[in-house]
């Protein structure tokens, strides 16, 4: 029994991210190996970074960066090589190029404009001052004061 | 039978709401009395009616009735109780029946709170209510029927998915569609103020009450959710902006931007129009998010029974309503004209501040999670939007937001003095600073993100207690702590949400900041050390569960050689479903989570070993818990009874 679980267990696709014989013994590169391998999407998976999925694609993904890591690849060169393979989809941070600087430029221009319309209104509500008094107003307001 | 007195329930539901939606709008516009009068009666009953036919799909998956299509793909006779229960809403057509349900409850709610309600407005308030609840009943009669039945009934259902059979589903969506729901109150509010041409500060006051209520079950659905992701995905990880977690965020930034600008419609009428524009943006967002999930559009880790024809129809609901109600906006909104005036420096333009961060942090949110479609459908780009970019983009308003809340909170309405403000401050500005500065020369070369988050959270759980403090007044102690004790529900609720929401981002902050990993192959017998910790495999056994075969391994966790405790992390496998589950362990701590999960055997003998340690982990749904909890107080307040302003407005006019 206990070796038909033991197979079974092997058999089925590992469950984890990171596995232990895949991290470099270098603890600095491993750590820019793993903010780099979040930064990177899974290109099976339903929106998973390569570092959290499970899946076989995954792992070998994990291993070639590593590799190119090891080799002495920059992260900017690592990214160029996961991109020219898999394409532009395996960035999760996008890039600048085209139309997705709409998608970085579109927020500050958004508060820039929105702050430009909150003084606006407040400078309009904002003299801090009702309408003066009339004279009748200002007459009654005296009688008041002196009764 | 008992099905079909259901189904039957459900149609009768749609012709009472149909009924609701056009005669109450009608007598609205002539002013007939009778006419304007059905709409309370036919809320109370669509509400019953619907309550029938939930009752009545419950009952068929409790008696696990195979007949019924419905149940027979989405149940199975040997599953717990609990989870035949909580299957009713674990597919496409049982959510969206739950989603009506608790949109009758609303419009039901609208009628047994909204007694003071002026007539005319109650009964546009629940024909605009009518109106979506007949637009979903069309949608679920016609597309999504829950009801149908099987010709051949199977001799076994096929079971709900294996991920979803967790107590989390009990909870979680509930909540969710209650803060979801919640807004269309705040919608029907708006288009009725819209008809009418008219919002006051009445108005800012019978609005709040449904914005709290649904902002608050949002607030406790999204924590559940994130809290659920943090225990059951094996990793410890607790928001993946991944669209349908946004789908819920917006909603939940939009109604907190509302909740702020409705106050200042009460107190103040100004930014009315504003007002009005967020609580139609807020019901806008939610039937977007409502679409997001049930579509499938956006590729997600939450994809469970969606289907992407039936979610155009949504689509075509979130137009005509959205549409509708922002070209009856263009058209109406110049008539809102604002009364109140305030200087540049005043609790109304640090609330216009709050306000813009919100909705623009909202937008921020939403331009990232619609890009990879907008950029496939138009541009051809296969582009994906993830982390990375919102941390980037999204984090920096919060920050913002963080600095001016304590300065905003404290300055006086109309015109406030900047300086008497951040005099009271100033105390809390320096032992902030102290300690974010303590916390980086302690931590020295790790990520700026600790120091930051723990200046910004004691930064505003002080203004926060400063608030309640000067609130006190002057004097001794003994007559500070009775005003205290008097003070108005509202004015603590305010102090504990926004202590709360301190808390949260302190909490986000420390396990960003600090959390430490460990992973490692063990064998029995190893001891290895993680941060002040050290871990102890002591042993690794096999055990049958009641569907299931699990590997445990008793993991040992000591303190300076003290005992902590024993941990038993599983590795399980299910052998029917041919699927694998992590079922970590967590100790949890008010100063630390400890995590541990066990994954495969190594080939050289020995397991994969994964330790985490997550300083002020439970800070993060803590500070959720205490901003629902604020909600509570809030909503408690005698001056939120809704109606209250209209009765006393009355009994003003009467006494004058």
């Amino acid at each position: 029994m206990r070796w038909i679980i033991l197979i079974l267990i092997l058999t089925v696709t590992p469950l984890w991210a990171v596995e232990p014989e895949e991290m470099l013994a270098d603890p600095v590169l491993e750590a820019r190996a793993r903010a780099l391998s979040g930064e990177l999407r899974c290109p099976i998976c339903r929106n998973e970074s390569i570092d959290e999925s499970h899946a076989p694609l995954a792992r070998e993904l994990r291993v070639v960066l590593r590799e190119r890591l090891s080799a002495g690849d920059s992260d900017a060169q690592i990214k160029t090589y996961m991109v020219a393979r898999y394409g532009e989809f395996v960035l999760l941070r996008p890039n600048t190029e085209g139309v997705n600087l709409l998608l970085w430029l579109v927020s500050p221009t958004m508060l820039i404009i929105a702050l430009g319309v909150g003084w606006a209104t407040i400078r309009k509500r904002g003299t801090g001052q009702t309408d003066p008094l009339t004279e009748d107003e200002q007459e009654a307001l005296e009688k008041i004061l002196r009764s | 039978m008992i099905v079909e007195l259901g189904h039957f329930a459900l149609i009768l539901a749609l012709s009472v709401a149909c009924i609701q939606m056009v005669i109450p709008f009608i007598g609205a516009h002539y002013g007939w009395h009778r006419w304007m009068q059905v709409a309370a009666p036919a809320a109370v009953a669509q509400f019953v009616l619907i309550g029938i036919a939930f009752a009545a799909l419950t009952y068929a998956f409790v008696r696990s009735d195979f007949s019924l299509q419905l149940v027979a793909h989405n149940s199975h006779s040997a599953k717990p109780m609990i989870y035949k229960i909580s299957g009713v809403w674990g597919n496409h057509e049982g959510s969206l029946l739950l989603w009506t349900l608790i949109l009758a409850l609303f419009g039901a709610c609208a009628v047994w709170f909204g007694q003071d309600l002026p007539q005319r407005l109650r009964a546009r308030v629940l024909a605009v209510q009518a109106a979506i609840g007949v637009a979903f009943l069309m949608f679920m009669l016609f597309t999504s029927n829950p009801f149908l039945r099987l010709a051949i009934p199977p001799f076994d259902g096929r079971d709900l998915n294996p991920l979803l059979q967790d107590p989390g589903l009990a909870f979680h969506p509930p909540f969710l569609y209650l803060g979801y729901v919640g807004l269309s109150m705040t919608f029907s509010f708006a288009v009725a103020a819209l008809l009418e041409g008219r919002v006051d500060a009445a108005w800012g006051r019978w609005v709040r009450p449904w914005t709290l209520a649904a902002w608050m079950f949002l607030t406790v659905g999204i924590a559940l959710g994130s809290w659920w992701a943090y225990y059951e995905l094996g990793w410890g990880g607790f928001w993946f902006w991944d669209p349908v977690e946004n789908a819920s965020f917006m909603p939940w930034l939009i109604s907190a931007a509302l909740l702020h600008s409705a106050i200042v419609v009460e107190k103040r009428e100004a930014l009315k129009s504003w007002t009005v524009l967020l609580a139609i943006l807020a019901f806008g967002f939610s039937l977007l998010g409502t679409f997001i999930v049930r579509s499938g559009v956006l590729t997600s880790v939450h994809a469970f029974a969606n289907d992407p024809e039936r979610g155009v129809w949504i689509l075509v609901i979130l137009c005509v309503f959205l549409g509708g109600a922002l070209t009856l906006y263009a058209a109406r909104a110049s008539a809102l004209e604002a009364k109140g005036v305030f200087s540049t420096v005043s609790r109304e333009s640090a609330l216009v501040l709050n306000n813009i961060l919100l909705a623009v942090s909202a937008f921020v949110v939403f331009i990232g999670t619609i890009w990879p479609l907008v950029a496939a459908l138009l541009f051809d780009r296969a582009v994906s939007v993830g982390p990375p970019f919102f941390d980037q983009t999204f984090t920096p308003f919060m920050v913002i937001l963080a600095l001016i809340l304590p300065l905003g909170s404290l300055l006086a309405w109309k015109r406030g003095a900047l300086g008497r403000v951040s005099k009271s401050l100033v105390g809390w500005a320096v032992l902030a600073i102290a300690l974010g500065a303590l916390v980086f020369a302690v931590q020295s070369g790790r990520s700026a993100l600790g120091p930051i988050g723990i200046a910004l959270g004691v930064w505003v759980v002080g203004g926060a207690i400063s608030d309640l403090w000067l609130r006190g007044g002057r004097g001794a102690l003994s007559t500070k702590l009775l005003r205290l004790r008097r003070l108005p529900r509202a004015d603590w609720g305010k102090a504990v949400a926004h202590i709360g929401f301190g808390v949260t981002i302190f909490g986000v902050a420390a396990v960003l900041a600090w959390e430490a990993e460990d992973i490692r192959v063990a064998q029995p017998g190893d001891r290895w050390d993680v941060g002040r910790y050290s871990f102890e495999m002591r042993d690794v056994r096999q055990e049958n569960g009641p569907n299931y075969v699990t590997t445990l391994a008793d993991i040992a966790v000591y303190r300076a050689d003290q005992l902590v405790t024993v941990l038993s992390p599983e590795k399980r496998f299910y052998p029917v479903a041919n699927m694998p589950t992590t079922e970590a362990a967590i100790h949890n701590g008010v100063l630390r989570d400890i995590y541990v999960v066990l994954g495969d055997p190594q080939a050289n003998g020995g397991y994969a070993v994964r330790v985490y340690l997550k300083p002020f982990a439970n800070w993060i749904w803590g500070g959720c818990i205490l901003m629902a909890v604020g909600g509570c107080l809030s909503l408690s307040d005698r001056r939120m009874r809704v109606g209250a302003g209209a009765a006393r407005d009355k009994a003003q006019v009467a006494t004058s």
